[in-house]
């Protein structure tokens, strides 16, 4: 089993990256840290993505000299979907940054916790 | 004989009878209301325009007064508390460790890495590489592939971009004609950041002289090569959006006003979202309507060529560079 | 090809080019846009739905030049049609029901963005609906996830900023984990689509290899999805988020934003991984586990509450567990029982959110029981509705929740071994349901008084509110009746539907 995850070495190293980045999410009280985290948990699944189109001794699937061969070229459907993703990914960070700082102005704290100590005490009085 | 109970205050029935009334905290009026402390009305705005220095020197006063500064709680007299975080550092690092290992299993039963007999390495990928050239008329197959035979999904994720945008302006525009208080205060810094703005920086300017036209045009470049190499609407208007923000940081708001102002961004997202969704509508509904679309392939390798593909990038070049240089704008005084 | 089949990809385009032209409108074009883009979408689905009916089979569209396995494709039948055409319905009610608390609660500027974000959900919650294509699902769960942080947080007063970071925190730990769950599947399968990839997995199942992956998708897909819909230990977000939105968005919320992700899972299950594979991977008992949990914890934390919007709030959180539980039994029966039950969820607590506003607009604006007393006297219209919609949540007869109730309990005896954790899960949360939904009705039939210390500045007689409140409380109060009395053919739509769906 291990030898099989030397093999996969880019998939083990990203998986390894996922999981640190959801705990990052889930499990920090830092809103800025959160959102590092989130970046952290996307970029590692689209390092998976990409290692899943690599074939060994192929080309980037650009068409050169006419050669239209399968052979040829590497798989070049996750390289669309990391595209996607990543376009994706920038557009929540910088939703989750204007939050933060909506949130920092009005209530003058980062850790999520004191934010919500605030918002009570901001209802009582 | 009936009894008469002493203590009716504490009696079971008297509480349910207030929890079906409806509880009233009779004493929360009467209780001290504490204002919070951090961030509310600085005391550096209240005058007018002031020097510099005095400017500065207020911030730094503000800056002290912050609480990101103080420590969250005091570890030696809640116990409690302390205890939780101890428990929550474990817990935190045992779910970490379990997520890891269950995808590392995983990984442990997927093919293997590079090799060509793989599952997805199929007919799809086949098709795209051996007829992809025919059919879109593009050189790049991601390309070809984004934006003709996968199209509704960057279709989807232009729309990300634009809701992500439309959140951000509500959150952090600052409007002329609102009449809160925290915008008020917003306001006046957007005004300070507007004047004390570094307008006279040599080398900043002098470097933004020469690199600015360079990134423009590696920019379009990018943009309008997107069929025949590596690049696209994307990574191009993203380096369109970077250039803005240099000519804004080295040349002022004011200069940067002459040519790009919030009605620039406004028409330039509606007419290449709009040209977008007309043209991918008409694309998709020929082709499931089994029609003819009519738009000519040309010939492989010339920059006029491979149908739609070439305008649509465009248009997505040109809704992420303002997207870019809007979000720069926004997150730094609230708008243009 | 007929003209109808082009209706499913009209819907999503229309819905989409009305977001985008609203971002140069002002506010009151925006609004007329936005109601005319759901009025027409609503009569197209419900073109789509008859002609599913009429045909009997569900088709696929090609969206581009190219079919299946190489394009993009959408499908429509009778279950998407029906789906579609209730949550145009459940969308159109509530936008008109809140308009003038939309006017007050949003800034004059930013009208027209508010009716941005209700175009791109109904467009999301749409293309989630037909699509046929997990990547696709993937960008439109995106769109979904914003627009919703957007109508949270569109209000900025109170409590509705921090509990928008809360939403979009929880909701980007679901993304994570179904993206990595699609990236997964697209190792072992090499598709994208849903039918390729159905043939797929039924060839790995035959042959016996790739097993762990194929498990560990299945769960990580399950539970992203699960967090995002607020199954029970991830719905915190929900008291805070329902309950401090304006009224429009705490109806669209409740009622639509976690059913298109149910229905997404729905459509997996049966689509991509084979409803009986995901039966003997056993990952179905742990969503009838956290399902049966989240009934039980939902109604026990609403008995506690004092806020009644936190407590309706926290009544969705056992009705999503009702959900989960019909999906955590396995069978056609179960699958069924848990549609109806989204159906009914998200006409009666898009009711109950918008006639309760109506309660406190005739009681000081205060939302806590004492200051509710009598308010069904000051607001007639409004106590009606709300009365019909909390019997409708307990499950009395000839309204909805009923019909919900009995297709539980009759999909409960076909599967000897969940038969008596459902049944009795079904019977404690009937009368936990009882208990506060009973208690407010009570309450607000009762004559007001003035408890010394705690002025109630409400009036004496009875008023009315603004007349698009009134029209909404009465066509949900309609489609509440309409779901419940003439079930049988919607429930026979359902089955039919499903049995297209795979």
């Amino acid at each position: 089993m291990l030898e099989h995850m030397a093999l996969n070495m880019e998939e083990t190293v990203s998986v390894i990256l996922f999981g640190i980045g959801f705990t990052i999410l889930l499990l920090h009280q830092n809103l800025i840290k959160k959102i590092m985290g989130m970046n952290i948990m996307d970029t590692a699944v689209y390092l998976f993505l990409a290692a899943k189109g690599y074939i060994s001794d192929r080309m980037v699937p650009i068409v050169v000299d006419g050669i239209q061969d399968v052979s040829a070229y590497i798989n070049p459907v996750p390289s669309g979907l990391v595209l996607t993703g990543i376009v994706v990914s920038v557009s929540t960070t910088a939703l989750m940054l204007a939050l933060t700082i909506r949130l920092y102005e009005r209530y003058g704290s980062l850790d999520l916790d004191q934010i919500l100590l605030r918002v009570k005490e901001d209802e009582r009085t | 004989m009936s009894r008469k109970k002493d203590n009716y205050d504490q009696s079971r029935w008297l509480k349910f009878k207030n929890w079906v009334d409806g509880d009233v905290d009779l004493l929360a009026k009467g209780m001290e209301a504490r204002v919070p402390d951090g961030n509310t009305d600085g005391s550096g705005w209240t005058h007018g325009a002031q020097s510099l220095e005095a400017y500065e020197a207020a911030q730094e006063e503000e800056l002290k007064k912050l609480p990101i500064f103080a420590k969250g709680f005091d570890p030696s007299v809640d116990h409690g508390l302390a205890l939780f975080r101890k428990f929550y550092r474990f817990l935190s690092v045992l779910l970490c460790g379990s997520l890891i290992l269950v995808l590392l299993w995983t990984v442990a039963y997927l093919p293997i890495f590079g090799n060509a007999g793989n599952p997805d390495n199929n007919e799809v990928s086949a098709r795209y590489i051996e007829r992809g050239l025919q059919e879109t008329g593009a050189v790049n197959i991601v390309t070809g592939m984004i934006l003709d035979y996968r199209a509704f999904d960057t279709f989807g994720e232009s729309c990300v971009l634009f809701i992500a945008s439309c959140c951000v302006l509500v959150l952090l525009r600052i409007d002329a004609s609102s009449k809160d208080k925290q915008t008020e205060k917003r306001r006046k810094e957007a005004a300070y950041d507007r004047l004390y703005e570094p307008k006279n920086d040599i080398i900043l300017q002098k470097c933004a002289c020469i690199l600015v036209p360079v990134i423009l045009i590696f920019g379009i470049y990018i943009v309008l090569n997107g069929h025949l190499s590596p690049g696209g609407g994307f990574s191009g208007g993203a380096v369109l959006g970077s250039g803005l923000i240099l000519y804004l940081n080295a040349f002022g708001f004011q200069k940067t006003e002459r040519f790009f102002t919030e009605t620039v961004y406004r028409r330039t997202t509606l007419c290449a979202l709009t040209f977008y969704c007309l043209a991918k509508s008409y694309s998709f509904f020929t082709g499931a309507n089994h029609l003819d679309s009519g738009i000519p392939l040309g010939t492989p390798g010339a920059i006029l060529s491979s149908g739609l593909i070439l305008p649509l990038n465009i248009c997505v070049g040109l809704v992420v560079a303002c997207t870019m240089y809007a979000f720069y704008t926004l997150f730094r005084k609230g708008g243009m | 090809m007929s003209f109808v089949q082009n209706f499913p990809f009209f819907s999503i385009i229309i819905a989409m080019f009305s977001g985008i032209l609203s971002s140069v409108l002002s506010g009151k074009k925006a609004r007329n846009l936005s109601l005319t883009a759901i009025g027409v979408t609503g009569i197209l689905s419900a073109a789509v739905l008859l002609h599913g009916i009429k045909t009997g089979e569900s088709y696929t569209y090609m969206m581009g030049h190219f079919p299946a396995p190489w394009g993009n494709e959408i499908r429509a039948g009778v279950l998407e049609g029906l789906t579609a055409l209730l949550f145009e319905i459940v969308m159109f009610l509530a936008v008109v029901g809140g308009l003038k608390y939309t006017q007050a609660d949003v800034e004059e500027s930013k009208q027209n963005l508010f009716y941005i974000m209700i175009d791109l959900m109904l467009s999301s919650l749409l293309a989630l609906v037909y699509t046929n294509d997990l990547f696709t699902a993937y960008v439109f769960v995106e769109i979904n996830t914003i627009a919703g942080c957007g109508l949270i947080m569109i209000r900025q007063k109170g409590r509705s900023l921090s509990s928008a970071i809360r939403y979009m925190i929880l909701s980007q730990l679901g993304s994570g984990l179904f993206l990595i769950g699609l990236s997964l599947l697209y190792d072992v399968t090499g598709h994208l689509l849903m039918s390729p990839a159905k043939e797929a997995v039924a060839a790995i199942e035959a042959s016996g290899s790739y097993e762990v992956p194929m498990l560990v998708i299945t769960a990580v897909v399950s539970v992203g999805l699960g967090i995002k819909s607020g199954l029970y230990p991830f719905h915190y977000w929900i008291p805070d988020t329902y309950g401090y939105a304006t009224p429009t968005a705490s109806a669209i919320l409740s009622g639509l934003v976690s059913k298109g992700y149910i229905f997404l899972l729905i459509k997996i299950f049966y689509r991509v991984l084979g409803r009986e594979n995901v039966v003997a991977s056993h990952i179905v008992n742990v969503l009838f586990v956290f399902g049966v949990v989240g009934m039980i914890m939902g109604s026990l934390h609403a008995i506690a509450e004092k806020d009644t919007r936190r407590m309706i709030a926290y009544s969705s959180v056992a009705q999503i567990g009702y959900i989960y539980m019909g999906i955590g039994l396995g069978t056609q029966a179960g699958m069924v029982a848990a549609i109806f039950h989204i159906f009914t969820h998200s006409a009666t607590k898009a009711l109950l959110f918008i006639s309760a506003v109506g309660l406190y607009e005739v009681s000081g604006n205060k939302k806590d029981y004492l200051s509710l007393r009598g308010a069904g006297y000051r607001n007639p219209l409004a106590g009606i509705g709300f009365g019909i919609g909390a019997l409708s949540m307990v499950g009395f007869p000839m309204l909805a929740g009923f019909i919900s109730k009995l297709l539980f309990a009759t999909s409960a005896l076909q599967s000897p071994h969940k038969m008596f954790i459902t049944l009795i899960a079904l019977a404690v949360s009937t009368v936990l349901n009882a208990i506060y939904f009973l208690r407010l009705v009570i309450t607000l039939y009762r004559p007001a008084v003035s408890v010394e210390g705690h002025e109630i500045s409400v009036k004496e007689k009875a008023t009315k509110s603004s007349w698009n409140l009134r029209l909404a409380v009465l066509c949900f109060i309609v489609l509440n009746v309409i779901l419940g009395m003439f079930s049988q053919p919607i429930v026979n739509a359902i089955g039919d539907g499903l049995m297209m769906f795979e």
